[in-house]
């Protein structure tokens, strides 16, 4: 033990004095967690609270075109300033370009006529079909399309869901008027205010409730999904300081003193781990402190903990531990201090890339979804959004824990092996 | 030469090649050190010295037939049991650049299997011994190039060997700093330690070995007392005798 001991004191001094690996290990995923969740913050008040400005240029007098407008207005995501002038997609995008809009919008100039005509073609069918007489049903072309222009940096899902509240709202026009037009038909009288509204406003409400395991009603924000996402990759980020330790003592005439003395290096690489996992626990301590106290200050969502402390832990303590058998895993290969921090870069990014950390592994698709499962960090993500997004506790996180002491054990026989072909045990 | 005195090192028909290196390979090679000998290995570059250092020190082991240290067969038995009878000190400063001599010595003293009494204990002495007292806190990354000698020297004997096996102790420092560990090599020797010493720099091995071998190819060429040697081979010192037995052209 006091042979162990001491080489854990050694390790946690020659980590202490090394600034560089510290600022890798502790700031720059500090940093991380705070610009990534700010900007997805920005983008869930874009999307959730701040209303996406849009120019309606209406080339068209008639009453459908205004009935238009105001159900755009209505749908409450738009921010609607009407431009008359700008008729022309030039004219429009610079109007874009200008008044910083995602999106315009041309109202074509016979438009109330043709919706009129369209809603009364569709009336005499409705009332042929009835078998009622009407109107002679004329033959109609179809109502000329709206243009819609948008700022390429709007993402599609956006795109598509400002597609379908336009749609919705032309929608509406379109009833509104074909309504009218049979009303008037068979009672010769306009159709009342009150029941229009009645039949065209009276929408079924749809209660958004987001599902947990623990009852709570807490709802997802920015800082809920990127903390623990972020700390995960924190922790696998010790790969920069720890596998070029490993590789730094290897090339070192250190290594070839310790292989000398009487003391098997296997205490060497426990006492690394143990080092390490010190470190990846303080990593997320200190990144969930951050969430906890520090967020709501610079305007972002405070952290809420989940109610399984002990699942947080132990969540943590396994994620740590696969991190650092990944880290040492590198570092025994590796030759060079140059391969170490390259190769673990980068195969830190793809891991968590591949894990769901920076694409949700839900909207992955055939090969990438597959390639999820061999990602360590997937299944640490996993374990993490259970507890922090679904209120989960330890019966729900523990099929994740097995798999990833599986993948740990792998690692170490790795290592084992990786030492022994390589003479070092 | 026959040794009749107890032997620290024993080496019979011993054979080596690096798998897919043809270079330096050993076939039959015997050497013996007697206990308490100040034993000097020579050679020129590749001529084979570090790889046999390695092999009695269980960084490598032999193909065929056996080196023993103090009787014990290395590679044989369980490393903790032979590794603690002898002591390694590198050319290349093999400790923890970031870490004082302190630090050091108490993280290797515990590696050698020495108790936290004695590490204290043997640190004290040894820093005293080596000057390093006054720097005993400070990282060695800021030490000089003797002060590191001293430093790798101290961790080489920190658990007092039996058998020292010593790499190019004194390259690189200054005529104070190399004169210092000479009597220090001498002080060990007196008091029971074997040294088995390999260096380039030959005036200061005629003042350290009364023993010597030569070795070229992977063979030893010439091993007996250095006065012997020279008066055999008709030679007024190590560097006329080194230069007869092993040529004037350059080595890789």
């Amino acid at each position: 033990m006091f042979k162990l001991w001491t080489t854990i004191v050694k390790d946690f001094r020659i980590l202490l004095r090394d600034k560089v690996g510290i600022s890798l290990m502790f700031v720059m995923p500090i940093i991380l967690v705070v610009v990534v969740t700010s900007i997805q913050n920005s983008t869930f008040n874009l999307v959730n609270k701040n209303k996406l400005s849009v120019l309606i240029c209406n080339t068209d007098t008639g009453q459908a075109s205004m009935q238009l407008i105001k159900s755009i207005n209505k749908i409450g995501m738009f921010k609607v300033s009407l431009v008359p002038n700008y008729k022309t997609e030039k004219l429009m995008g610079d109007a874009m370009h200008n008044q910083d809009a995602m999106l315009g919008v041309i109202i074509p100039s016979n438009f109330t006529i043709q919706v009129d005509a369209k809603s009364k073609s569709t009336a005499g069918k409705a009332l042929k079909s009835f078998g009622l007489d009407g109107d002679t049903v004329k033959k109609v072309g179809d109502v000329d399309p709206l243009t819609m222009y948008y700022n390429p940096i709007l993402q599609e899902s956006l795109r598509l869901s400002v597609q379908g509240g336009i749609r919705s709202a032309l929608q509406l026009v379109e009833s509104r008027e074909t309504l009218r037009s049979l009303y008037f038909s068979i009672n010769e009288k306009p159709l009342p205010e009150q029941l229009e509204n009645e039949m065209l406003n009276n929408n079924t409400a749809i209660n958004e409730i987001p599902v947990s395991k623990d009852g709570t009603r807490a709802t997802p924000n920015a800082t809920q999904h990127n903390v623990p996402a972020w700390t995960i990759f924190a922790m696998f980020f010790v790969i920069m300081s720890l596998g070029g330790s490993i590789v730094r003592e290897k090339v070192s005439g250190s290594f070839i003193r310790l292989k000398t003395l009487p003391t098997n290096y296997w205490v060497g690489i426990i006492s690394k781990q143990i080092t390490y996992l010190c470190v990846t626990l303080l990593q997320a301590a200190v990144i969930f402190s951050m969430g906890i106290w520090l967020f709501p200050y610079i305007g972002l969502p405070a952290l809420n903990l989940p109610s399984d402390v002990l699942a947080l832990f132990i969540v943590t303590l396994v994620c740590g531990w696969c991190a650092v058998s990944y880290s040492i895993c590198v570092g025994v290969f590796a030759d060079t201090q140059e391969q170490a921090n390259g190769f673990g870069a980068v195969s830190i990014v793809i891991l968590s890339s591949i894990g769901g950390l920076m694409v949700p592994s839900f909207a992955m698709q055939g090969f990438a979804k597959s390639a999820a499962n061999f990602s360590p960090m997937h299944w640490c993500l996993q374990s993490y959004y259970s507890l922090f997004l679904e209120g989960g506790n330890l019966r729900d996180v523990v099929n994740n824990i097995i798999l990833l002491l599986i993948i740990t054990a792998v690692l170490q026989l790795v290592i084992f092996w990786g030492l022994k072909r390589k003479n070092l045990i | 030469m026959a040794v009749t005195a107890p032997l620290a090192i024993d080496i019979e028909n011993m054979g080596f090649h690096y798998p897919g290196n043809a270079d330096v390979s050993f076939s039959g090679l015997n050497l013996k050190v007697a206990k308490g000998e100040r034993f000097g290995l020579f050679g020129p570059n590749g001529a084979g010295k570090t790889t046999l250092i390695s092999l009695m020190t269980g960084l490598l082991t032999a193909d065929s037939g056996q080196v023993k240290l103090l009787g014990h067969e290395m590679g044989k038995q369980n490393n903790s049991s032979t590794n603690k009878l002898f002591g390694f000190v590198p050319q290349d400063f093999s400790f923890y650049q970031e870490l004082s001599p302190v630090e050091n010595l108490e993280f290797f003293g515990a590696w050698a299997g020495l108790s936290k009494q004695a590490i204290k204990r043997r640190t004290d002495e040894l820093l005293t011994i080596l000057g390093l007292q006054e720097v005993r806190n400070k990282q060695v990354q800021k030490f000089s190039g003797g002060m590191k000698r001293r430093v790798n020297l101290a961790i080489g004997v920190i658990h007092n060997p039996e058998i020292i096996f010593l790499d190019e102790p004194t390259v690189g420092v200054d005529v104070q700093t190399g004169h210092a560990i000479v009597n220090y090599l001498h002080e060990l020797n007196n008091n029971g330690a074997t040294l088995i010493y390999t260096s380039h720099q030959l005036s200061e091995a005629e003042e350290l070995c009364h023993q010597v071998a030569l070795i070229d190819g992977g063979k030893i060429i010439a091993q007996d007392s250095l006065t012997k040697l020279l008066k055999t081979h008709g030679q007024e010192s190590l560097e006329h005798l080194f230069l007869n037995l092993t040529g004037k052209d350059y080595r890789n």
